[in-house]
């Protein structure tokens, strides 16, 4: 008896951005191009997928102080200086990097624009990766970080984060004068994502450089709501409604790595098995299901769970 | 997919005799497909049509029940294709599966006894598979080894209808599910499933009785076929194989599957989906993307810990996040001098914050408040945990009589309510704690004590 899949044909489309340099200029010797898809993840049945999820590292301009100790034990010395890490980051198979910049320098004072501007540049000089720009996630700092580091680096085509609508403006402007793009992250809801694109979009910046950050839970902690704000935004997208066709980016390692069972090894319940594997698997099922849910860019932490979370990308992408 | 009222009308009598109550037959027909009223009203509705209001009435996706002494789960009957449209409703079994040349008290005992805290939970794994790889005898020795430590239900898996029917004769009064039958052996395996333990109570109509069967072929058509072939021999209680392990032809067999047998109403493919997982990920997508039994190869708890994890998070209720009552806590036998932590209603939040105290032994008051079961962050952005809500909390909840310290300690995200709320709790000290659970023991120890 013959049957007919359904097959979902879609009116709209996810927009294409392409991080790294292009004709106007830039640096980096590697192109990132995420987004185009045309159908609900993977469904390669129905329509190409044009641009395979991608995978960035987390790095900092400094060793941080807060992280799990199995972190600082793969990357080991890299961690001290930005150009050691990102090169590490580079060569454990990122397709690009994500580097935060921190709240205070190593000595515990505020970091200041010098300091940012220095680690970036060290980076950029590192490793031809595009690169992804955080600040410290404290609107005052982020700014003060965000612009003269977005100046110095004018025509790189860094992406700039994060925008809030509690604090976008700064960013985007920056973002608009120096020939970057930016991240715009709301809390796991639809009609507020689509409401920072919006005014982003006011403000006179294609949206073709801007990525939306849903936010998401790690596993256990809140997962299923960005798993489900981000299946009803890309379908949203793909119904045609042009203010949620973004490709999106969500920061699984800075979630994941700091639950109690990524952080802590002793006195923890011996039902939680073996430390270093679990860790590896909160970040890595927490990946692939996000991944599911229209990831386009997934920020990791351990090498290892790179590995694994590119196999299973380039293993999904098989048509 | 329901029927029409049109097209009920035309499966009934069209007399119009008004025995059920309505005027016409298409008065009655429309209410039926209301579901405002039983087909039973009407005395005079043929057996055929009975049949098929019942099979149009039934749900898209079969509800399959394993069962064992003391122990059931169900599984299937979706009916969404994403968690958003509604809610998914019966999570996914997660079974381990063990050879019957291995040795099967040391990999069973730890599964079985496996037994995982999360949210006020205890998750547990559903039960065990065992794999025949050679004759009938072994087989059943490793089933009856299995059912020394363990009463789960099992599924019982082999290609060869007189292995398997030597494992059903190890089985007393159950519901297993068998694995599986493909284009050679279905005639036997239906049989097997339909007779369950051989000489065991006769199966009842419905299905009940019987055995649950896997089916396997190489096509989604070929499936379809198949199935409908055993149906034919009266058992429907069928679970369907995707045979692959890779994830991409995974997601597709699922998905269509799924939307098959949900928007096509294609009866011969809704039936819930077995993973056979090597690995984290691959489980993982099982659990997300439609999965209805998970076998894992391996018991390892670093694995099956986030997997249980997982599936109680994709198959939460999205109308009804998971609460906890507000109120004031009281954590390792608080004293008048113990400090005041506020914390929000959302149970991951509560239990983060509750378990970290209570593993840390230090006492101390946890004061709930109400925020609709939101999380720190998400309740403050939406307004539902401010100053005034977390004053009106200290005064509900009579904190002022508990402590003799007017002192609160505020989760750290919200730092910025400090000066709000001390004009709202005029007299009371306000502090800032961490922002993350687990920094709370170390804050306490230097800061409150």
């Amino acid at each position: 008896m013959p049957i007919e899949i359904p097959k979902d044909k879609w009116p709209g489309s996810v927009r294409t951005i392409t991080l790294g340099a292009n004709s106007d200029g830039g640096t980096r010797t590697s192109v990132v191009t995420v987004g185009g898809e045309k159908a609900l993840p993977f469904m390669h049945f129905e329509a190409e997928v044009p641009h395979r999820p991608v995978v960035a590292i987390e790095i900092r301009d400094r060793k941080p102080d807060d992280w799990s100790p199995l972190l600082p034990e793969v990357w080991g010395e890299a961690m001290n200086d930005p150009a050691a890490w990102a090169k590490a980051a580079e060569a454990a198979g990122a397709d690009l990097l994500l580097m935060m910049l921190s709240l205070t320098t190593s000595d515990g004072q505020p970091n200041t624009p010098a300091h940012a501007v220095a680690a970036v540049k060290a980076v950029l000089g590192a490793t031809g990766l595009p690169l992804i720009v955080f600040g410290p996630g404290n609107a005052e700092l982020d700014n003060a970080l965000l612009v003269p580091v977005a100046e110095a680096t004018k025509g790189e085509r860094l992406v700039l984060g994060i925008c809030e609508d509690k604090n976008y403006r700064t960013i985007v402007a920056t973002a608009m004068a120096n020939g970057h793009l930016v991240s715009a992250r709301t809390a796991m809801d639809v009609n507020l994502a689509k409401q920072l694109n919006i005014l982003i979009s006011d403000m006179g910046l294609p949206l073709d450089r801007v990525l939306m950050d849903p936010t998401t839970g790690a596993l256990g902690y809140g997962i299923e709501y960005g798993f489900s704000v981000m299946e009803r935004l890309r379908m949203a997208a793909l119904q045609g409604d042009a203010m949620t066709q973004l490709p999106m980016i969500v920061c699984v390692g800075f979630e994941t790595w700091k639950t109690k069972e990524s952080k802590v090894g002793e006195g923890v319940p011996a039902a939680w098995g073996e430390w270093h594997a679990r860790g590896i698997n909160w970040e890595t099922m927490t990946a692939l299901t996000l991944l599911e849910s229209g990831a386009d860019i997934v920020v990791l932490r351990h090498p290892e769970s790179v590995k694994r979370v590119k196999a299973a990308i380039a293993e999904l992408m098989t048509a | 997919m329901a029927l029409s009222g049109i097209q009920i009308y035309k499966l009934l009598p069209q007399t119009n005799c008004k025995k059920c109550g309505f005027p016409t037959c298409l008065a009655f027909a429309m209410k039926l497909a209301a579901k405002q009223v039983e087909l039973a009203a009407c005395p005079y509705v043929s057996d055929t049509s009975k049949a098929q209001l019942a099979e149009s009435a039934a749900p898209p996706m079969r509800l399959v029940t394993l069962k064992s002494d003391g122990h059931e789960i169900k599984v299937g009957n979706e009916v969404v294709l994403f968690r958003h449209e509604k809610t998914f409703y019966n999570r996914p079994g997660v079974f381990i599966k063990v050879r019957d040349d291995e040795d099967v008290k040391a990999k069973v005992t730890p599964a079985e006894k496996f037994a995982v805290s999360y949210v006020g939970m205890d998750l547990t794994i559903d039960g065990f598979a065992v794999e025949a790889t050679g004759d009938a005898d072994r087989f059943a020795a490793a089933i009856k080894a299995l059912r020394e430590i363990s009463k789960r239900p099992i599924v019982l898996i082999s290609p060869d209808a007189k292995v398997i029917a030597a494992g059903l004769a190890a089985l007393n009064g159950e519901t297993p599910l068998i694995c599986g039958a493909d284009a050679n052996n279905w005639e036997a395996m239906a049989d097997l499933a339909k007779s369950n333990t051989p000489g065991g109570p006769p199966p009842q109509s419905g299905g009940h009785g019987q055995a649950a069967l896997v089916v396997k072929a190489d096509s989604i058509e070929a499936l379809a076929d198949l199935t409908e072939k055993i149906k034919g021999k009266g058992v429907e209680d069928l679970v369907i194989d995707p045979a692959t392990k890779n994830l991409s032809q995974l997601l597709t067999f699922s998905t269509q599957v799924r939307r098959l047998a949900l928007k096509k109403n294609v009866r011969s493919v809704g039936f819930p989906i077995v993973v056979f997982a090597n690995d984290a990920v691959l489980a993982a997508q099982a659990v997300a993307k439609y999965g209805g039994f998970v076998v894992l190869d391996e018991f390892k708890p670093e694995m099956v810990y986030p997997l249980l994890v997982l599936r109680q998070n994709i198959y939460t209720d999205p109308q009804k996040p998971i609460q906890v009552q507000p109120g004031l806590y009281e954590i390792n036998n608080p004293k008048p001098e113990s400090p005041v932590l506020v914390t929000t209603n959302f149970s991951i939040t509560y239990f983060s914050v509750a378990n970290e105290v209570e593993s840390s032994g230090l006492p101390a008051w946890l004061l709930v408040t109400d925020a609709e079961g939101m999380s720190v962050l998400t309740a403050w952005a939406a307004g539902k945990f401010d100053a005034e809500r977390i004053a009106k909390a200290v005064k509900t909840f009579n904190v002022a009589d508990k402590v003799n310290k007017k002192r609160v300690v505020l989760p750290g995200h919200v730092a910025v309510l400090s000066g709000e709320l001390e004009a709202e709790l005029p007299g009371w000290e306000i502090k800032v704690g961490p922002r993350e659970a687990v920094d709370i023991p170390a804050y306490y120890k230097q800061v409150l004590v």
